[in-house]
């Protein structure tokens, strides 16, 4: 039992998680929703005009965009965190006057979001019937109004569900940040909980951060599965008959 | 329906290849204002690419396209697509929009009218097709025949010059064929020029005023319906209609 009492102590150890849950939720929580949101935000316009560039008729936009996406999509998260949190400091701090390297975790975590957010997009994109664009451009539309009002709105509906997942993605990534230092103020849920667990060589505030994790991922997994099926299904609604069809249908016809 | 800004569209010797694809090799039409052409032949004989060719969703490769007599080859696209409305087979309409929105929409963006103007004028033309009480329903909702009765009604919202139909019955249900028809034959007698590609032989026959029978790319006859449906000259007409009569 001793044993047992060890593990429920090192893992479960309510004492060091209720002192190190303030902090998760005044400092880490908002951080890491700042970090993941920027950079969702930011990952996503990037990751429009990556997809745009992919599906254009210009050879180099289409190129450039091809090895943007393998690079970022190629190398590991924290390999693309350290060398543009690290290696762009000296710029950062000539343009910004400033040391902190929060920014520049964005930055990094935006950078690699577009890569995949891009390749969502297109694929999304692709998707939408040729008819479409035809239709829209029958009407008089240029190719960017027939893109911007017809096609990529259709596009980004169907891929709601991969976005959700990809945002998911980057919360868990923000933790990645932790690598580049940051001031106490500036802290995520990891670096709080990794902290804290230094401090008392405790794990249980490390355990308490990954609840606090999956408090905000498991919803938006679910959430996915939701929209998901919504796509899928549409919203129910009921199709009425063709009232023409009536007079002018078996009867009429023989 | 009788307000129609029609005008004369003639394609003069138009020619596209596709690769070593020659689709078209030399075709001549002309649709006086007011009247219809109806464009019959089998599949493959280059009839929707025609279409798209003549309001330049595809450039010719050689040939010439007028608008009441003009060139329009040199003009933007964008703005010659506005002055030919075109119905598709699959309908097109989009989804993501209401069928209000669907007709509004061009309205709004190209001719620049205001949210209201626009509303009023779609439902105004979704009256003229039967549809106005589904102003607000999403198109998947909409039975086909219903889709592309909303579909006539967006590219007529722009006031076109010419209306393009491309296979527009060949997608519906039997059932649902004849309220589209019912409504090309009453913008055709209402004075719009059009250019309708069909298998409809009976709309071909009846209501057109020109027939142009088309195989392999090129325009192998073409006269009054009754001349080509009663006396055909060539056995590849003649072939082609015991095939589909």
């Amino acid at each position: 039992m001793d044993l047992l009492d060890q593990l429920a102590d090192t893992f479960f150890n309510w004492e060091e998680m209720a002192k190190v849950i303030p902090a998760l939720l005044a400092v880490g929580l908002p951080n890491t929703l700042i970090l993941a949101v920027a950079s969702g935000i930011f990952g996503s316009l990037l990751g429009l005009g990556l997809a745009m560039m992919g599906i254009s008729r210009n050879a180099g936009a289409r190129w450039a965009a091809r090895i943007y996406t393998d690079i970022f999509r190629g190398l590991p998260a924290i390999l693309v965190i350290l060398v543009i949190g690290i290696g762009l400091s000296p710029i950062a701090r000539e343009i910004t006057g400033s040391r902190n390297p929060y920014p520049l975790g964005i930055l990094a975590l935006t950078l690699i979001a577009a890569a995949y957010i891009g390749e969502i997009f297109r694929s999304g994109i692709q998707s939408v019937e040729k008819g479409q664009l035809e239709a829209s451009r029958a009407l008089g539309f240029s190719y960017g109004s027939s893109m911007r009002l017809v096609v990529v709105p259709q596009g980004i509906r169907r891929v709601l569900p991969a976005l959700v997942n990809q945002f998911i993605s980057l919360l868990k990534d923000s933790s990645l940040v932790f690598m580049l230092g940051l001031a106490a103020s500036d802290r995520e849920i990891f670096r709080i909980g990794n902290d804290a667990m230094a401090n008392t060589g405790n794990l249980s505030p490390l355990v308490a951060a990954g609840v606090l994790y999956l408090i905000l991922t498991v919803p938006l997994t679910h959430f996915v599965n939701f929209i998901d099926n919504r796509l899928r299904t549409g919203k129910p609604e009921k199709k009425e008959p063709d009232e023409l069809a009536a007079p002018i249908g078996k009867g009429a016809q023989a | 329906m009788t307000e129609f800004a029609s005008g004369t569209l003639t394609g003069k010797n138009l020619h596209l290849s596709f690769g070593h694809n020659h689709v078209l090799r030399g075709i001549d039409l002309h649709v006086e204002k007011g009247t219809t052409a109806s464009v019959i032949g089998p599949s493959g004989s280059g009839k929707s690419t025609l279409l798209r060719v003549m309001n330049r969703l595809i450039e010719p490769d050689q040939g010439d396209i007028l608008l009441d007599g003009r060139s329009v080859l040199k003009d933007n696209p964008d703005e010659l697509r506005q002055r030919i409305g075109m119905v598709f087979q699959q309908f097109n309409l989009f989804p993501h929009k209401t069928v209000a929105d669907n007709v509004s929409l061009a309205l709004r963006k190209l001719r620049k009218l205001s949210k209201d103007q626009a509303r009023a004028e779609a439902l105004e033309q979704l009256d003229l097709v039967g549809l106005k009480h589904k102003a607000d329903s999403r198109p998947a909702n909409l039975s086909g025949g219903q889709q592309q009765r909303v579909a006539i009604a967006r590219a007529l919202a722009m006031k076109p010059e010419v209306m393009f139909f491309d296979e527009a019955t060949s997608a519906l249900d039997p059932e649902l064929v004849k309220g589209v028809l019912a409504l090309m034959t009453d913008l055709a007698k209402g004075g719009m020029t059009m250019v309708v590609v069909t298998h409809e032989m009976g709309f071909s026959r009846n209501v057109s005023d020109t027939v142009t029978f088309m195989d392999a790319g090129v325009v192998v006859e073409s006269g009054p319906p009754e001349q080509l449906f009663t006396e055909p000259r060539t056995d590849r007409l003649k072939g082609f209609l015991s095939d589909v009569l």
